[in-house]
């Protein structure tokens, strides 16, 4: 593993499926009854939030809390954003505090690789998404949710549907699956799709009736409201009736091919009230699979050197739980 | 400073042959072979080059209003040290330099200061708003002779407005330098648009954007027989527009800086905001272009658009930070390393391009982009042309730091600047 992860761009597939196996393990051990693991003992997490997240906050902090981390949440968001200056004078703040891991959001393209090379700080860094660049543990939790599914990703279809243009969760999705061996379609109107996209390792089509019925998996992308003011499609009940997922498309999905949305969701526009609900829809449990990607995240960024990273992951996990359900069991 | 009189030994002038230039009462007095002058200080210049003093069309020297990143006075001394002896000093104060008042102020620094001439811009538009023209007759008519017009850091995007400031200036002779800059297709820009974009995530500001509005105004100048100068052109197509404009016989002139000579938007990969400046860093075949459009005459001259900036301003995420780059004490190094050092100039071409040209383009011509011969005003500089240095940027005149050469090693030094025959800088130091 790096020191940070800033993006899937530069995540190899080794250090993905390293992240994906481990999560799969801590899963596991999530699903016993003490899910608290005291591997981050005494190491402090900050949640460095400068845009409104509830989501993908609660869920860092959640993975944090599961590895007995301390947790600071930092919630920046506002004017002082617009200045500028306040990310470099946070960071420097954080730094001062001792912070082994900041997990920042941000409106800014970069802000978590400045973060992470503007010499502010020597923590940790993990993106949690940054304006329209890229949303890496989004993706992995993405690809864990396929895995699952799927059973793998050699040859599997993925198609992500929706504004491509200014989705960081598709940059950081095309990325990740592309290096992991599955094939990736883009969907969405010209407007949405960002200039250079034919040198993307993906295909991209203006069709979604062409694509669905070859698609193992479907992903929904909101689109912002604040886009229908910007000239990029016409109205909102057109771009339903071409990029909408409801129960008629659905349909014509092949039969085990699931449906997934990043959240949140914009009902009635990109998926149907009908579809987010169906037996098709995954869309809760990639909520839940947030959580162990990111303790995986976690984990593999702070606990010790390299060295204790690798195979034995799981045997580690498992001698920490062992030892902490014992320890309780003298305490009582 | 003084009235020295100054014996410049075996300079190669504009590259050629080694001869001697005598500096007496502020102009040259003679050039060839001079064994000796009555109580002159002696300058060896065996290996070095003298050229016309150089001129910059666009300088921003942040005074009115953001003294804080750069004064008159840092600045001008900055274009000494750069071999400069004349700037043309962007608008874009605060106050806008829009009125007689604020250029006469500008004006008056700059003569106060005395490193090299300042000569005012004047804002197209009343506080660059592009709504409707500033007293642009009342800055011609002022103590500092404005002739050149230019709202840069804002498009004049209104068609009609343009068309209108375009004759205007006719009644003296001046030029409208436009800053090339359709705004609705960059709302937001913050980078070269094209692959690299879509993958950064950052908001592109594509070509398209700087030619519609060159070559809608060719076409302006073309038919209010007008002079247009289009400030920092950045793009291949740019240079193919102002090519055909120029075959047309069109009064059109055109500046590249010398960042886009030299540096791409791959940069722009680390998020370091000191390469964030507005127009933005390009592709290489872009860079190429340029260079070529430079080399053929298809650009006229090389303009810094040096644009300091506080630390604060650079040492942010991307999207919060100032664009703009230093340009003046590194400008005559980018151009011997992209154009001279690479066999597509000569340091004549260099004086023409540096100098020559752009006092045209200024209407500063009577005083700077002279011959160097005798009864020629003493605007020059010496350049040693083998020397190495390394960029320092805590080492600058400038009062900012936002140079994007830090640590890198540059070709050439200027070793001496003369203003009218007053030595500026000496053995390459602030004289």
């Amino acid at each position: 593993m790096r020191r940070h992860l800033l993006s899937t761009a530069d995540l190899s597939r080794d250090d993905a499926v390293l992240i994906l196996d481990t999560a799969e393990e801590i899963a596991r051990l999530s699903a016993r009854p003490i899910k608290k693991l005291p591997t981050l003992r005494g190491r402090t997490v900050v949640n460095l939030f400068f845009e409104d997240s509830t989501r993908t906050r609660t869920s860092f902090e959640v993975a944090a809390k599961r590895l007995s981390a301390d947790v600071i949440n930092f919630s920046a968001k506002g004017s002082s954003v617009s200045k500028g200056e306040s990310l470099k004078d946070t960071a420097l703040t954080l730094e001062a505090m001792g912070a082994d891991a900041v997990v920042v959001r941000h409106s800014a393209s970069g802000a978590a690789y400045r973060l992470a090379n503007a010499g502010w700080t020597s923590s940790h860094v993990v993106n949690a998404g940054d304006g329209t660049h890229e949303h890496p543990t989004q993706a992995l939790l993405d690809a864990f949710t396929l895995r699952r599914h799927l059973g793998g990703f050699d040859g599997r279809r993925i198609t992500v549907v929706g504004d491509v243009l200014h989705s960081r969760v598709a940059r950081s999705n095309v990325h990740l699956l592309a290096t992991l061996g599955a094939r990736v379609t883009l969907v969405a109107p010209p407007t949405l799709l960002p200039v250079g996209i034919g040198n993307w390792p993906c295909e991209v089509s203006y069709d979604l009736d062409a694509v669905v019925p070859d698609s193992d998996a479907i992903m929904m992308l909101r689109v912002q409201r604040e886009r229908m003011n910007g000239g990029f499609f016409p109205t909102q009940r057109e771009y339903s009736r071409r990029y909408g997922l409801d129960a008629q498309r659905m349909a014509r999905l092949p039969d085990k091919a699931i449906v997934m949305h990043p959240g949140p969701m914009v009902r009635g526009m990109e998926i149907s009230a009908e579809v987010a609900d169906s037996d098709r829809s995954v869309i809760v449990e990639q909520v839940a699979n947030g959580v162990s990607v990111r303790m995986a995240v976690l984990y593999l960024l702070l606990s010790g050197s390299e060295s204790a990273i690798g195979p034995d992951v799981a045997e580690n996990l498992s001698a920490e739980n062992t030892k902490r359900a014992e320890q309780k069991g003298a305490a009582a | 400073m003084s009235t020295t009189t100054y014996l410049i030994k075996n300079a190669s002038i504009l590259g050629g042959d080694a001869e001697d230039i005598l500096v007496r009462d502020g102009v040259i007095a003679e050039v060839g072979s001079v064994a000796a002058a009555e109580g002159a200080v002696e300058i060896d210049a065996t290996g070095l080059i003298a050229l016309p003093g150089l001129v910059d069309l666009h300088t921003h020297l942040r005074e009115p209003g953001r003294e804080d990143a750069e004064t008159v006075e840092t600045g001008t001394r900055a274009a000494a040290l750069g071999g400069f002896t004349a700037v043309h000093a962007m608008a874009n104060t605060d106050p806008v330099a829009d009125t007689a008042g604020v250029v006469e102020q500008v004006w008056r620094l700059g003569r106060e200061a005395g490193f090299c001439d300042v000569f005012p811009v004047g804002a197209v538009t009343v506080g660059l708003g592009g709504e409707r023209l500033a007293e642009l007759g009342a800055m011609a008519d002022s103590a500092a002779r404005v002739r050149m017009f230019s709202d840069d850091g804002k498009c004049v995007s209104d068609a009609n407005l343009m068309r209108r400031a375009l004759e205007y200036v006719k009644a003296f002779d001046g030029v409208v330098a436009q800053h090339a800059q359709e705004p609705r297709l960059t709302e937001g820009a913050q980078m070269n648009e094209g692959e690299l974009s879509g993958v950064l995530g950052l908001a592109g500001w594509p070509a398209v954007a700087e030619e519609a509005i060159i070559a809608r105004d060719i076409l302006l100048a073309a038919h209010t027989q007008s002079r247009l100068h289009v400030c920092h052109v950045s793009t291949a197509g740019s240079v193919e527009l102002i090519r055909w404009a120029k075959a047309k016989g069109w009064p059109v002139t055109a500046e590249v800086t010398p960042h886009h000579l030299i540096l791409t938007e791959d940069l722009v990969k680390g998020y370091d905001p000191i390469y964030k400046v507005n127009p933005p860093l390009r592709t290489a075949a872009d860079v190429e272009a340029l260079r070529a459009g430079l080399a053929d005459g298809t650009i006229d001259a090389v303009a810094t658009d040096h644009a300091p900036h506080p630390q604060e301003d650079k040492d942010c995420e991307w999207a919060a930070a100032a664009m703009g780059m230093l340009g003046l004490e590194t400008a005559l190094s980018i151009v011997q390393d992209t154009m001279v050092d690479s066999g597509l100039m000569t340091w004549e071409e260099v004086a023409d391009r540096m100098s020559v040209r752009p006092a045209r383009i200024g209407q500063v011509d009577d005083r700077h982009g002279r011959p160097i011969a005798a009864g020629e005003p003493a605007n020059l500089v010496l350049v040693d042309p083998r020397a190495r240095r390394t960029v320092d940027r805590t080492a600058l005149a400038s009062l900012s730091q936002n140079t994007p050469y830090q640590g890198m090693e540059l070709p050439g030094a200027v070793v001496a600047t003369f203003l009218r025959g007053t030595a500026t800088v000496l053995d390459g130091k602030l004289a």
